[in-house]
């Protein structure tokens, strides 16, 4: 045994330690655990008390037991008696079994912060800080209902020990990281804030922990931080090595600090008092000063101190990105170090300089270090060195030097580690469709992507190079002869032969002169592949066959034997079968005008933002990806070349419309849901009963009609009402939700920071919208959470607008894109529209946003179709004044009969034809659902051109509706 | 600071301080993985590794290898030198520090780095002042000779 027991040695302890060491197996230690259990429970059951010296010494067994990995169910009751014994190292172990063992639930937690308490206010800082340090290692939210308002007051108190103070500044953080709404600052603030300039260098670094943290959850409230932080960081910076004594680091001072404070800085934006400014600038540029300097000592820790800073430093310079002087300075720093013989300092400086290469101050400086960087991707002997490289590359990367990068990338790919082939593919895929000056090099680049790494090469990247090739007709040729030639090769890939079966479908006519590539060649050559692959690709390849017979009628016959053969057309896969079955149908039944319009060219993609794209975000996280984003807006501007989000075999070679879908199978563009169609009602029966509700109204209707066919007055005439006109109505809607009362999907909401988008569709009384909180910077928006609210009486009226609606995630990462589905059901008419609450920390602000959800009265609307004769025998049903609502005002926007009618019908309403006399006016009929009720509606639009002037009526089956839909109506012609 | 491990070469793990709330069976998973993770590499290699959404900070004393994991926005660097100072802090109070220390006086590697590290934060960088702490302590103990008459099990 030896004899290594420092302290209060517990001779027991060291004994049983050695034993078990000296245990030959696995059994033999788990032998000797299990008798010294056996030992300590009999002592704690024992008739005897234990002395408290026994009692540490078992449950410090009993904690080094756990330390080994196996558990421990007693023992518990007997640390937390430790807890109350005045013997310093008897509550010491009590303390530590505590901390380690013990988990929140437990049911002793009212025992120990009974103990905790006592200790804390025993006014011996020793016990105090064990009772701090233990609240911070378990850090409980038990523990913060019971503390949290008590550690302020000890943390501020001007009689506590300095001690005493570190340990609650930190105890305060952690219960704070847990249960952030049991800590409340409120007046404690400016004095927590105010620690920054303790004379005590201990409690400085450790408070500063605590206010970065709260800083970041509430920079306002914190932002007095600033300028102390400045002027402490300038006194340690300017103080020479020795000023600090023992905060002095291998002659570095006070490294951990002054990361800390210069960490602070990054919550807030550069300062805005100049003299405080000028000396944050002064002190970072003494850093870079002294990173020139010759060091002081040859010690590596000299170096790592001094150098933390200094990348400290760095991030906050990048992170203001307002000094273009100091950005390329720190760029020229971090040149530097790319040839250090450290590697950890190539490391980090390819690391930093990814963010660098994002500042359009310093892009072009980073840029210059291109072919170090290029010589640390092919040597460097550590992959995650390379993995920076990589990332630095795919940053710098623009379009002056895309095509060394790509190539570059490519033959590293060659002997690449497969941990980090994919999302090297990727890259290279998004690097050569950005920055692509000509198409032919980006189908090459990919073509040659699927040939080095076809395994890695995913369902996004080979659907893209057919999105963009379908896309661009300059480019097809060239396409279908590279992928006839890759097909070529003896071996290859799947993938290549995915996207050669596909564009040949397409494009093969474009080869098909050459008589080393005609029909036949072409249609050998992918068949020859096809017994190789898989289900997805065969169904794919089938149907390029099916195409085949429409670009070139001579290989039908040939084509049709393959069809027809028993491993098609009787194969065990249901798809294949289905394919092989339906395509020979297709094929001998269907004219040659019905083959070419089933068969024609696939039409173009939508353009949108690339898929790979958004897959490399998932992958890797926003930082990742950043740069090219950034450049997107800054530099490039003009993207190659757009393309659908899905893929091509989602949108399906046409000729997979003759299929039925199959679950299997995704090439029938199954993953896109199916629309939530407001299916028209059989109008008739419906629009009687509605009416019927209106009971009374409808004996006085007939009696006299007035004017639904006279001719629309000269509105000069009703001048009363053009003050009506300048000062619209007063409406709940603001601008932008107004822009929705005709349509159901667009952008709801953009800044510079956050678009919302907004799609929605209703069914009878039911809706569902589907928000997207698109975050447009590259810094991730924290606390991001939404909330609907109904004012006023809306409640009762669109209920449950709240319900089965989930909460957002609580971070938006930059670039990227959440959802959140609000249910809505409309229980009876209403007017209010639901507000929506937007909140989040983008940087350290907080930002506050309410917006109006376009939920208007008419998205209930079902279109009732009717004759002529229906529908003025229902207007004269109508006709009590309160059913009718009139608005005459002044034309807004284009009287293009095309716009209005779109309007109309985006309005939710059916729009009638042959039933007013007058061909220029605009009839419409509809049925608004609502939980309790059907309300029927008629509305006439009577534009007169000539003085830009329209005449509405609306009348329906509640007078509330007709006003409401006036007033909304009114607004949007 | 999420935690920090000390493990042999061996894979023997000889102090473990976890300062995020964890099951015990996920730090037995993240232990596990990690030291597979860091014993593979090789000596010449950077001290820094990403792992899941953190970053890994390691670096080997003799027999023992120290190892952080840290969040993206903090520093590699200082994170190096926080594992250097806990391994001064050990060498002051034992003498000369060695594995067997760690391992017999498991429960004063905890206590050192309670008083340098809290909650994941440095508490206190001072050397001096750390260790004048730790010895006070010691001082507080209880004569040894009380004892000497305790059975041993």
């Amino acid at each position: 045994m030896p004899a290594v027991s420092k302290g209060d040695g517990m001779r027991g302890l060291a004994v049983f330690i050695s034993d078990i060491r000296n245990c030959k197996s696995k059994e033999a230690e788990i032998k000797r655990i299990n008798k010294e259990l056996a030992n300590i429970r009999s002592k704690f059951k024992g008739d005897k008390a234990l002395d408290g010296y026994s009692k540490k010494k078992y449950v410090c067994k009993l904690l080094f037991i756990f330390l080994l990995g196996h558990d421990i169910d007693f023992g518990h009751m007997e640390a937390v008696n430790l807890l109350s014994s005045n013997k310093y190292t008897e509550k010491q172990i009590g303390y530590l079994f505590i901390s380690v063992l013990v988990n929140s639930n437990s049911e002793l937690i009212r025992l120990i912060n009974n103990a905790i308490k006592n200790d804390l206010s025993s006014r011996n800082p020793t016990f105090m800080c064990l009772a701090l340090h233990c609240i911070a290692n378990v850090g409980s939210r038990e523990m913060a209902e019971a503390f949290a308002s008590e550690i302020p007051r000890i943390l501020v108190a001007g009689d506590t020990m300095d001690s005493v103070k570190q340990s609650a500044a930190l105890c305060l953080l952690r219960l704070y990281k847990t249960s952030p709404d049991l800590v409340l600052m409120g007046e404690w603030t400016s004095r927590v804030v105010h620690l920054l300039n303790d004379q005590h260098m201990g409690v400085v670094t450790a408070a500063i922990s605590l206010i970065t943290c709260l800083s970041q959850k509430n920079p306002d409230e914190f932002k007095t931080c600033v300028s102390l932080a400045v002027s402490r960081l300038s006194r340690i910076v300017s103080s020479a090595s020795t000023d600090l004594q023992d905060y002095t680091y291998y002659f570095v001072p006070a490294p951990w600090l002054s990361c800390k404070l210069l960490r602070l800085l990054q919550c807030y934006p550069p300062p805005e008092d100049g003299a405080v400014k000028g000396r944050l600038v002064e002190c970072l540029e003494t850093i870079l000063n002294k990173a020139q300097e010759p060091p002081k000592s040859k010690k590596v820790q000299h170096s790592n101190a001094k150098n933390a800073i200094l990348f400290e430093a760095i991030s906050l310079i990048i992170h203001y990105d307002s000094e273009p002087n100091l950005l390329v300075r720190a760029c020229n720093q971090l040149g530097q170090f790319l040839q250090h013989r450290e590697t950890n300092l190539r490391y980090l400086a390819l690391e930093s300089m990814c963010t660098l290469a994002s500042s359009e101050f310093s892009h072009e400086a980073v840029k210059t270090h291109i072919e170090t960087v290029i010589n640390a991707l092919k040597t460097e002997r550590d992959v995650s060195v390379r993995q920076r490289a990589a990332d630095l590359l795919y940053a710098m990367c623009d379009r002056s030097n895309a095509k060394q990068i790509v190539a570059e990338m490519l033959s590293y790919l060659e002997t690449a580690d497969y941990s980090i082939r994919e999302e090297m593919v990727l890259k290279v895929a998004i690097l050569a469709e950005k920055y692509a000056v000509d198409y032919s090099w980006y189908v090459d680049t990919i073509l040659n992507l699927i040939r080095i790494a076809g395994d890695y090469v995913s369902e996004e990247v080979w659907y893209r190079v057919i999105q963009i090739v379908i896309n661009r007709d300059d480019v097809q040729g060239y396409a279908a002869k590279t992928v006839f030639e890759a097909l070529q090769a003896p071996a290859c890939h799947e993938n290549m032969v995915k996207v050669g079966g596909y564009i040949l479908g397409e494009f093969g006519n474009l080869i098909a002169g050459d008589p080393r590539s005609s029909p036949l060649v072409q249609f050998n050559l992918l068949h020859s592949k096809f017994h190789l692959c898989s289900v997805p690709t065969r169904a794919l390849l089938l149907s390029a066959y099916i195409k085949f017979i429409n670009l070139f009628p001579e290989t039908k016959a040939t084509i049709q034997e393959v069809l027809r053969c028993d491993s098609q057309i009787r194969n065990s896969d249901v798809e294949l079968q289905q394919r092989a079955v339906e395509y020979l149908k297709l094929s001998s039944i269907a004219s040659t005008d019905v083959l070419a319009t089933v068969l024609e060219e696939m039409p173009p993609f939508p353009e949108r933002e690339s898929s790979i794209l958004a897959k490399l975000k998932k992958k890797k996280g926003p930082g990742a990806v950043s740069v090219p984003d950034l450049e997107d807006g800054k530099r490039e501007g003009g993207e190659l070349n757009g393309g659908g989000e899905r893929g091509p075999d989602s949108a399906a070679m046409s000729a997979s419309n003759a299929s039925t879908p199959s679950p299997s199978a995704d090439l029938l563009g199954m993953r896109s849901a199916a629309p939530m169609s407001a299916a028209p009602t059989s109008a008739g029966s419906l629009l009687v009963d509605v009416f019927s509700e209106a009971g009374p109204a409808a004996p006085s209707a007939a009696v006299n009609d007035d004017g639904f066919l006279r001719d629309l007055e000269p509105p000069t005439e009703t001048s009363g009402l053009s003050s009506e006109l300048q000062t619209p109505v007063d409406s709940p809607f603001n601008a932008s939700s107004r822009r929705f009362v005709c349509k159901n999907n667009g952008v709801l909401f953009e800044n510079q920071l956050l678009q919302i988008g907004i799609k929605s569709e209703y069914r009878q009384n039911l809706g569902r919208m589907y928000l997207f909180y698109g975050n447009k910077t590259s810094v991730q928006f924290a606390s991001f959470t939404t909330t609907v609210s109904c004012p006023g009486e809306l409640q009762s009226h669109i209920l449950s607008i709240l319900r089965a609606t989930k909460p957002v995630e609580p971070v938006v990462e930059g670039g990227a894109q959440i959802q959140q589905v609000l249910n809505i059901e409309c229980l009876t008419d209403f007017s209010e529209a639901p507000l929506l609450n937007i909140k989040f920390r983008y940087g350290g602000a907080l930002q506050n946003l309410s917006l109006k959800l376009p939920v208007t009265i008419n998205k209930f609307f079902q279109p009732t179709e009717m004759t002529s004769h229906d529908f003025f025998q229902r207007w004269k049903q109508l006709s009590q004044p309160q059913q009718e609502a009139q608005k005459i005002f002044k034309a807004n926007h284009s009287m293009d009969t095309e716009v209005l009618k779109a309007k109309l019908l985006g309005l939710g309403t059916a729009l009638l034809d042959d039933v007013d006399p007058n061909p220029e006016n605009y009839v419409c009929a509809g049925v608004i659902q609502t939980k309790g009720q059907q309300v029927g509606c008629l509305l006439r639009l009577e534009p007169n051109g000539q003085a830009q002037m329209y005449r509405l009526t609306l009348r329906c089956s509640k007078d509330s509706v007709s006003l409401r839909l006036c007033e909304l109506l009114a607004q949007q012609f | 600071m999420q935690f920090m491990l000390l493990f042999s070469r061996q894979g023997k793990l000889r102090l473990q301080k976890w300062y995020v709330p964890l099951s015990d069976k996920e730090k037995k998973k993240i232990t596990r993985e990690l030291v597979q993770t860091v014993l593979a590499r090789k000596p010449k290699m950077c001290s820094f590794l990403e792992w899941r959404d953190l970053k890994v900070v390691y670096k080997r004393y003799a027999s023992l290898y120290f190892c952080c994991a840290i969040e993206h926005q903090d520093n590699e660097l200082i994170t190096l030198e926080i594992i250097h100072r806990y391994v001064e802090l050990l060498d002051k109070y034992f003498g000369s520090v060695c594995e067997l220390d760690i391992i017999f006086n498991f429960e004063k590697a905890y206590f050192i780095l309670d008083e340098f590290l809290l909650g994941g934060e440095p508490q206190e960088t001072s050397k001096k002042t750390v260790l004048k702490a730790i010895e006070q302590a010691d001082l507080l103990q209880e004569p040894r000779h009380e004892y000497f008459n305790v059975p041993v099990y």
